[in-house]
């Protein structure tokens, strides 16, 4: 009887066990580092202090993406989303608290808060996706999805930290929806639709490296001061908005969190009261690839545990068959 | 260890043999209905989307199709992977009797996950895409795992082909497939190995949503534990199971002996799960008063529960308990996957999820379909061990 277990725990370390030790490898394998931010790659500022709530960027988005409207009332005249969804690629959120008096103010003040893709440095959507559907553009970072090759596994929507991907789940025809920065529109000259009626400058879009500069520049002013705000796009064309500065979070959400986002925030509420909790600077995906890169790396584990395992089972069989081919008559009758 | 005492082992017919007797009975009739009533439900849902049926939604995107069907079901359908280690890699043949019927268990767990996969992705006529190279993507896990699932589904059919070359008399095939049949084995255990590890690796890339007490970079290592010890676990539950529906003799004494297998597995599995949880400074999450850690403790009583029964050698020969033993370990390994696929799964606030009636009706309806399968195939092909064939392979 302890044979059997002696054996059995010799051939796990032998055969099946390279495997078993594979799991052992993460903790000493060196990995994959976050990837670095692209130098050309485009994104948005949201400033929630700028923002006034008016919701223009939510209807241009629809329209510029040909979404329908979203009916969450008993009432159905209006788009009234309450969040992301397979109909709603962009939603302002009203943070709100006690009596609500004063402007970016944590407590008995309220805040604005853009929820839409974050357009990850080192997106988890990208490296989870088994078919590369979801892809991120290597000239302008902007992340999309290829509906013909996603198979509709939703690895995205259940992976992305920020909960961006969507999907439609009353349809048989469904797709992953989420924003693409309005890619779309800058083949003709035009950029993200958000940004382009944003009254206020609220929502910026731009070169992600000139954003980080302007945010630093905002965080840099004294509260109360008088600045310029542009609108609209950054080092556009577009005219700027003169305005007093608010009392700021020394923080610019998506600087760092997983690896850094294109998608930054500059806020005077702090970002985890916002639904923006605090994330590691380490990507998830350069974790999970990580990992998944020291078991599989030039397929050399996999194969040499065939060849290990084939050997075995070769071994095993020759013990066993031996016999009884040689002692086996040929059964009268048998069609081969 | 002599290879063969017994000079005269014509293997075809001579372990396993049909059970025959009528194929329409009254439990065959009740998993057939149910099994329609699950392709009523796959139609819907093809028709009208998965809304229609599931109850699935944007927090909780992974329902019970995904989490019961494909991450517990294959984990289940684990014997063939388990006794395919044991005998023909480890060279215990005197278990031989035992890897047919856990094979044929496993081939029909496994087809009805990739039932369960195809019906749950929304655009599966997309699904081409996964081997086409200049899509695959080899970071993705899902990949991995599908790309394995896939080939080890038709591994499995092919392992089990000599049952079938039996039952038409092809002996002369039947000797070519078993030249070749150390390649397919070997492949019959780096896949499992592969795509049941990666089941656990599936969830590092999720991060923080899965709760500190699943989400770990040994995910890997437990899946794959899991997977094995179940696949043991399996083998004594599906042959009490069939000893008593079929009236045949349960083969005790080899149960017995691969008992202590699992032992060994569960001490391994518990030291690494409970040292991980320990090393990660997260124990303190086990004592708080939530669904998760109530989980945990339940993960780790279903876990202790066979140990400690199979711990004594004598409790090992008596067939109730070693069943009751198996039924515990299926559960916890059902529970460990289901915690951290779901239970486990953190939300931002708002979003809920708990399986639609219809929703539980198609899972049940699979596996009732899955039951039917082996019912029919055992009574057909020579696939459970021949009533007097248990002990003359027995070489020791």
């Amino acid at each position: 009887m302890t044979s059997t277990r002696r054996e059995f725990l010799r051939d796990t370390l032998v055969g099946g066990g390279s495997a078993l030790a594979a799991g052992l490898l993460p903790a000493i394998a060196s990995g994959r580092d976050n990837l670095p931010r692209i130098p050309t790659a485009r994104g948005l500022l949201y400033d929630s202090t700028l923002c006034i709530g008016c919701k223009a960027c939510m209807a241009a988005c629809k329209q510029a993406n040909d979404l329908p409207p979203e009916h969450t009332l008993a009432e159905p005249y209006w788009d009234t989303p309450l969040d992301l969804s397979g109909k709603t690629k962009t939603v302002i959120k009203m943070y709100r608290d006690g009596t609500a008096a004063v402007k970016d103010r944590e407590v008995d003040g309220f805040a604005f808060i853009k929820a839409s893709c974050m357009h990850c440095v080192d997106p988890s959507c990208v490296s989870v996706c088994p078919v590369s559907a979801m892809r991120k553009d290597p000239g302008s970072g902007i992340v999309t999805n290829n509906p013909d090759v996603c198979i509709g596994c939703r690895y995205c929507v259940a992976a992305c930290p920020f909960k961006v991907p969507r999907f439609e789940y009353d349809t048989p025809f469904p797709r992953i929806k989420k924003c693409e920065l309005c890619e779309h529109r800058m083949a003709k000259g035009h950029y993200a639709a958000c940004a382009a009626v944003c009254p206020t400058g609220a929502t910026l879009y731009g070169q992600v490296e000139d954003l980080l500069r302007e945010a630093k520049r905002r965080l840099s002013l004294s509260p109360g001061e008088e600045t310029r705000f542009p609108r609209g796009e950054l080092g556009g064309a577009d005219h700027d908005v003169r305005a007093h500065t608010a009392r700021y979070v020394p923080q610019i959400y998506g600087e760092s969190e997983m690896g850094g986002t294109q998608m930054i925030f500059l806020a005077g509420v702090p970002f985890a009261k916002l639904g923006y909790r605090p994330l590691p600077t380490r990507s998830y995906a350069s974790v999970s690839e990580t990992l998944q890169h020291s078991l599989y790396e030039g397929m050399v584990m996999p194969i040499a545990a065939l060849a290990g395992l084939s050997f075995l089972a070769y071994r095993s069989r020759v013990n066993h068959t031996l016999l009884d081919e040689e002692d086996q008559p040929e059964p009268a009758g048998e069609q081969p | 260890m002599t290879p063969f005492s017994s000079p005269r082992v014509l293997r075809p017919s001579g372990e396993h043999s049909p059970v025959g007797g009528r194929l329409l009975t009254p439990v065959t009739a009740v998993l057939g209905l149910l099994g329609l009533v699950s392709l009523f439900i796959l139609a819907v849902r093809l028709v009208y989307g998965l809304g229609a049926v599931t109850n699935i939604n944007d927090g909780y995107t992974w329902g019970t199709w995904i989490v019961l069907d494909v991450m517990v079901g294959t984990a289940f359908a684990c014997g063939g992977y388990a006794m395919t280690v044991l005998v023909y890699i480890n060279n215990n043949w005197e278990y031989h009797p035992l890897v047919r019927p856990a094979l044929l268990t496993s081939v029909f767990g496994y087809t009805l996950g990739g039932v369960a996969i195809f019906v749950d992705v929304g655009r599966y006529w997309n699904g081409w895409a996964v081997f086409h190279p200049a899509y695959a993507q080899p970071n993705s896990v899902m990949w991995e795992v599908a790309l394995c699932i896939t080939l080890y589904v038709g591994v499995m059919w092919l392992e089990f082909t000599p049952a079938i070359l039996e039952k038409a008399g092809k002996i002369i095939w039947l000797r070519r497939t078993r030249k070749i049949m150390f390649i397919l084995l070997a492949f019959a255990v780096l896949l499992p190995s592969m795509h049941q590890s990666g089941l656990g690796m599936v969830l590092v890339a999720f991060g923080d949503h899965i709760h500190p007490l699943w989400q770990t970079n040994y995910l890997p290592l437990l899946f794959l534990l899991t997977a094995i010890a179940m696949g043991f676990a399996v083998v004594v539950f599906e042959s009490y199971l069939t000893s008593h529906g079929f009236r045949r003799p349960m083969e005790t004494p080899l149960l017995a002996n691969m008992s202590q297998v699992m032992v060994t597995l569960l001490v391994i599995f518990l030291c690494v799960r409970l040292g991980d949880v320990a090393a990660r400074h997260q124990f303190h999450r086990a004592l708080e008063l939530n669904l998760q850690a109530f989980c945990f403790w339940c993960e780790v009583i279903l876990f202790l529960a066979p140990l400690l029964m199979l711990m004594k050698p004598a409790n090992r020969n008596r067939p109730r308990l070693l069943f009751y033993a198996a039924l515990c370990l299926l559960q916890g390994g059902a529970l460990y996957r289901l915690d951290a696929y779901l239970i486990g799964y953190e939300q931002v606030p708002g979003w809920h999820y708990f399986p639609s009636v219809p929703e539980i009706l198609a899972t049940l309806g699979l596996v009732s379909l899955e039951v039917l399968g082996f019912i029919v195939l055992s009574k057909v092909l020579p696939v459970l061990p021949a009533p007097h064939g248990v002990a003359h392979v027995n070489g020791r």
